[in-house]
C-alpha cells in the first residue's frame, strides 16, 4: 500500500478537508449537550446500552446483575483449584497480603506500612512485573480541586454528573476531599508534576470537568506516578513476589478472607499465603475485549480480582457499564486500540467527520463522547474508512501547536508524538485517526469508603473496587481513585490486620461456589480467572489488525 | 484486511518463523505460536517490558527495540530480554540533603562512564542517555531529571554498558530529588489541603449529597465551565529541555545502515 507521509491517499483527500475548515474552526467550538440529548445518544449508540450483548448474573450475592456475555462468562466458569486442596504446608504467613502490583496495590502497600505494619510481614503478589498495570500507561493526568476558581464541591458534581448520578455519593465525597492531599502526598514523594517556575501546576480540562484540574507529568502521569511509589515502596522494604497471580483467595473457619493460593507462573508451583488481611488490587479486564472491542488495557488485564472476590462472597456493583475510550488510535492497524490520551482535547484537538466538520462538542462525558463517534462512523455514515477496514474520526491535532504555540505536542504530548512518529505519521502536521476502544470498567466490587468489603478481612482499591465512578468515570479519576482507595484501604486493612489473626485456612467458598454453579444449571468447561488473555496463531492477527480473520 | 499480507521470515531465538509482515514484533512472536509470560506488558510502549535485541541481515550490529512498538523486518534475527537486573540500595528520599554530589554517591559505578554513547544508541525512547549520566557527574540534577523524564525503565542501557551503569535508577533519584527539593511546592495547594483539613467543604458537600436527584441535576446542569484559554501556563517543565533534541532520532540510526 503506497502510503504518503504516512496515509494512503483515499483518507488524504479528507485530510485536505479537514486542513481547508481548519482556520474557521479555530475559536469555534461546537456546543455541548443537555443531559436529554446526552440520554438519547447514549440509548441509540453507546455499546452499554445494545440489546443481546449482556445476560443477567445467575446466581450468588448480585445475582440478576446485567453483564456482557464475555464478562458473565468469567463468572460462569470453575475455579482453578479443588476445594480439597492441601493448605497444611503454608509459604509465607503476613499480616498483609495485597494483590495486585499496580496503583492501587502499590499504594496500599505503602500505607499500610506508615500505619504501623512490619514491612517485613506485607506481601505484595503481582501477576507479571511491579508497576505492570494501567496505572502505569494513564498518559492524561489526575483530577484534583486544588485552584482558588475551584473546589472538592465543584469536582463532586462533576464526578456525580459524568456517572449520571449512579455513583455512591459517599465515595464521591471521600475521592473529591482526599485529593489535594493526594498531590500534595506526591509532592513530598517527588512526583514531577507539570508546573511553572513558582511551582503552580499546570492545569488543563478533561471530558465532563468544569474546571481545569487535570494535573499531568506531560503524558507520562500514569508511568511518573508509579515509577515513584514502586520506588518508595522499595526503599521501604516491602516485598513484592512476581509473576505469581492469586488464583483463589483463601478463608478461615469463622468466614473471613485470610490470605490467597498463588500460581507460579514460571514453575507453575502454587504457593500458599495466609494473611490477617488482604487487599484486592487486581485492575480492570479490557483484555477480555467486550464485545470484541479493542483495547488500551495492560496485558493482565483480564478481571480476575471480580471473580475471586465474588467467590468469596463479596457484591458487585455498576459491572453492567464498561468504559469505552473514545480516542483509541484506528490508523495504522499496528497501533488500533491504544489509547490517545484525552488530553489531546484537553489542549484544543476537536473530533472532526470525513467532511472536516465538528460533530460533538470535543469534551463531553467519556461514554457521550463515544456514542457520537460511533454515531458519525455508523449510522451518519460521516467516519473515515481505513484500508484494514475499520472506520474512525480525525482528532485535529496540529491544533494543539496552533493554539498554545509551536513545540507544545512535542513537549506536553511526548509519548503520543513518539508513539505516531514510530509508525510514519507526524501530528504536528496531520490529524490522528481514533475510534472508540475498551478502556475501563467502571464498577466492580462493593466496598465502603475505607475499600471494605461485606466480607471480613477482605479489602479492595483500584479500578477493582466499584461505586466510584457509577455508569462512567471521568478522565483523572482512576489516577485520584487508585490513590484514594489504595491509601484508605491500605491504613483500614493495617487496624484490620493488627486485631484479627487469621485461623484454620479453608477453600470451602470454592465447594459453594461450586455447588451454586451446578444448582444454577452452568455446565462449563470454562475455568476462571483467566490469568492471561491467549493471542496466538490467528488471533493474534484479529487483535492487531483490529478485524476477524 | 484488503490486501492479502505478504509473509516475512523472523529467526526468533534460533528457530525460523514464516510471519505476516506489517505485525509488531510482539504479534509476531505470539502468531509463531508462543504464549508470553516474559518479555510483555503493556502493549502499549509505557512499561518498557519487552525489551528485545536483535541484528539485521548483512549487518554486523546489534539493534535493541521495543517488541511492542517495532514491526518485524525479514531477515530479523531476535532475542527478547526477559529481565534486566538494576538492584538499587535502599534511600531514604526524606532524609537527602540534595548537593552535586548527591547522585554520585549514591552511585558512584558513574565515574565510570566511558562516554561511549552506547546506551544512548540503544535507547528506544531516544533519549540522551549518556548526556544526563554525564549531567550526573557533574552534579546537575535539573538537567538529569529532564533529559531522563520519558524513561521507561525497560533496562537496554544498563544491558549494554561497558561501566556497567544503572542508568534508568540514577534518573529516577534525580527525578524524585528535583520533584521533591528544586521544585518549589504549590501554595495554591498548601492552602486548599489547610482549608480541607479544617472542615470547610463538609457541610455544603453534606448538603449535596443529601440533594434529591431531581435537585442535583438541576445544580450540575447550571454549572458554568472555565475554558481551555482562560489559563495560561507553560505547558511543560520539560518543555525547553525537549525542544531541539528529543525525540525519536534513533530512527537515523535505523536508517543509516
Amino acid at each position: 500500500m503506497e502510503l504518503i507521509d504516512g496515509y494512503p491517499a483515499s483518507m488524504r483527500e479528507s485530510i485536505a478537508l479537514v486542513e481547508r475548515t481548519r482556520p474557521a474552526r479555530l475559536g469555534r467550538t461546537f456546543p455541548a449537550m443537555s443531559l436529554e440529548e446526552r440520554k438519547a445518544l447514549l440509548l441509540g449508540h453507546h455499546p452499554d446500552y445494545q440489546a443481546g450483548a449482556k445476560r443477567p448474573l445467575r446466581f450468588g450475592p448480585s445475582k440478576g446483575l446485567l453483564l456482557n456475555h464475555e464478562l458473565a462468562d468469567l463468572f460462569e466458569a470453575r475455579p482453578l483449584v479443588r476445594p480439597n486442596l492441601d493448605l497444611s504446608t503454608i509459604d509465607a504467613d503476613v499480616d498483609l497480603l495485597v494483590i495486585g502490583g499496580g496503583g492501587a496495590g502499590t499504594v496500599a502497600a505503602i500505607w499500610a506500612v506508615q500505619s504501623g505494619l512490619d514491612p517485613a510481614r506485607v506481601l505484595i503478589a503481582t501477576k507479571l512485573r511491579h508497576g505492570d498495570s494501567n496505572s502505569t500507561m494513564a498518559q492524561g493526568g489526575i483530577q484534583a480541586a486544588d485552584r482558588p476558581e475551584d473546589s472538592p464541591v465543584q469536582h463532586f458534581l462533576d464526578v456525580m454528573g459524568g456517572g449520571h448520578f449512579t455513583n455512591r455519593p459517599d465515595l464521591v465525597r471521600a475521592l473529591v476531599s482526599d485529593a489535594p492531599l493526594i498531590i500534595q502526598w506526591h509532592e513530598r514523594l517527588g512526583v514531577m508534576y507539570d508546573k511553572d517556575s513558582q511551582g503552580r501546576f499546570v492545569e488543563n480540562p478533561g471530558g465532563g470537568t468544569s474546571r481545569n484540574r487535570m494535573h499531568s507529568a506531560r503524558d507520562y502521569t500514569g508511568l511518573e506516578i508509579m515509577r515513584v511509589l514502586r520506588d518508595e515502596a522499595r526503599n521501604l522494604g516491602i516485598r513484592v513476589i512476581e509473576f505469581s497471580p492469586a488464583i483463589e483467595l483463601l478463608g478461615d473457619e469463622s468466614g473471613r478472607v485470610a490470605g490467597a493460593v498463588l500460581l507460579n507462573l514460571e514453575t507453575r508451583r502454587y504457593y500458599i499465603v495466609r494473611a490477617a488481611a488482604t487487599v484486592l488490587t487486581t485492575g480492570g479486564l479490557g483484555r477480555v475485549h467486550i464485545q470484541r472491542f479493542p483495547t488500551t488495557n495492560h496485558y493482565g488485564a483480564t478481571g480476575d480480582g471480580l471473580v475471586l472476590a465474588y467467590r468469596a462472597g463479596a457484591e458487585l456493583v455498576d459491572l453492567d457499564a464498561v468504559q469505552y475510550h473514545p480516542t483509541g488510535a484506528a490508523f495504522p492497524a499496528q497501533m488500533a486500540g491504544l489509547l490517545i490520551t484525552e488530553k489531546v482535547r484537553g489542549l484544543g484537538a476537536q473530533p472532526l467527520n470525513r467532511l472536516g466538520e465538528q460533530f460533538v462538542f470535543p469534551l463531553e462525558p467519556r461514554d457521550v463522547e463515544a456514542a457520537a463517534f460511533i454515531r458519525e462512523c455508523g449510522e451518519r455514515g460521516l467516519g473515515i474508512p481505513t484500508p484494514h477496514g475499520i472506520c474512525g474520526v480525525w482528532l485535529d491535532a496540529p491544533m494543539v501547536d496552533l493554539i498554545h504555540g509551536p513545540g507544545t505536542i512535542r513537549a506536553a504530548l511526548p509519548a503520543m508524538y513518539r508513539m505516531y512518529t514510530r509508525f510514519g505519521i507526524d501530528m504536528t502536521r496531520d490529524p490522528i485517526l481514533v475510534f472508540p476502544t475498551l478502556h475501563y470498567q467502571n464498577g466492580g466490587v462493593a466496598a465502603d469508603e475505607h475499600g471494605a468489603t461485606r466480607v471480613p478481612g477482605l479489602f479492595v482499591a483500584g479500578e477493582v473496587m466499584g461505586g466510584i465512578h457509577g455508569k462512567n468515570r471521568l478522565m483523572g479519576n482512576s489516577l485520584l481513585d487508585f490513590n484514594v482507595f489504595g491509601r484508605r484501604a491500605g491504613i483500614a486493612a493495617a487496624h484490620y490486620a493488627r486485631a484479627h489473626r487469621p485461623g484454620r485456612l479453608s477453600l470451602a467458598h470454592v465447594a459453594e461456589y461450586e455447588r451454586m454453579l451446578r444448582e444454577a444449571g452452568v455446565e462449563t468447561t470454562r475455568t476462571a480467572p483467566r490469568i492471561l488473555p491467549d493471542y496466538r496463531g490467528k488471533e493474534a492477527l484479529e487483535r492487531y489488525l483490529d478485524v476477524p480473520v | 484486511m484488503s490486501e492479502p499480507a505478504t509473509l516475512v521470515t523472523m529467526e526468533l531465538m534460533g528457530k525460523e518463523y514464516r510471519v505476516p509482515s506489517g505485525l509488531t514484533i510482539l504479534a509476531a512472536i505470539e502468531y509463531a505460536g508462543y504464549k508470553l509470560v516474559r518479555g510483555v506488558g503493556c502493549r502499549g510502549g509505557f512499561c518498557g517490558a519487552c525489551p528485545t535485541l536483535y541484528r539485521r541481515e548483512g549487518s554486523h550490529r546489534i539493534f535493541t527495540a521495543l517488541a511492542c512498538q517495532t514491526l518485524v523486518e525479514d531477515g530479523m534475527c531476535l532475542v527478547q530480554m526477559p529481565f534486566v537486573p538494576v538492584p538499587t540500595k535502599p534511600y531514604d528520599l526524606h532524609g537527602i540533603t540534595p548537593q552535586p554530589t548527591t547522585l554520585l554517591r549514591f552511585f558512584p559505578e558513574i565515574a565510570g562512564c566511558v562516554a561511549c554513547n552506547t546506551c544512548t544508541r540503544a535507547c528506544p525512547q531516544g533519549l540522551p542517555v549518556m548526556d544526563y549520566i554525564q549531567a550526573a557527574l557533574r552534579g546537575d540534577i535539573e538537567r538529569v531529571a529532564m533529559l531522563s523524564f520519558d524513561c521507561i525503565a525497560c533496562g537496554i542501557c544498563s544491558s549494554r554498558c561497558p561501566a556497567d551503569i544503572k542508568h534508568y535508577a540514577v534518573g529516577l533519584l534525580a527525578r524524585r530529588i528535583y520533584g521533591k527539593y528544586l521544585v518549589p511546592p504549590s501554595e495554591d495547594l498548601a492552602v486548599r489541603v489547610s482549608a480541607i483539613e479544617a472542615g470547610r467543604y463538609d457541610a455544603e458537600l453534606r448538603k449535596l449529597m443529601e440533594l434529591p436527584l431531581a435537585d442535583l441535576r438541576a445544580r450540575y446542569e447550571q454549572r458554568n465551565f472555565e475554558t481551555v484559554a482562560e489559563q495560561h501556563r507553560d505547558h511543560s517543565a520539560t518543555q525547553r529541555y525537549n525542544s531541539p533534541m528529543d525525540p525519536v532520532d534513533y530512527q537515523d540510526e535505523l536508517e543509516g545502515v
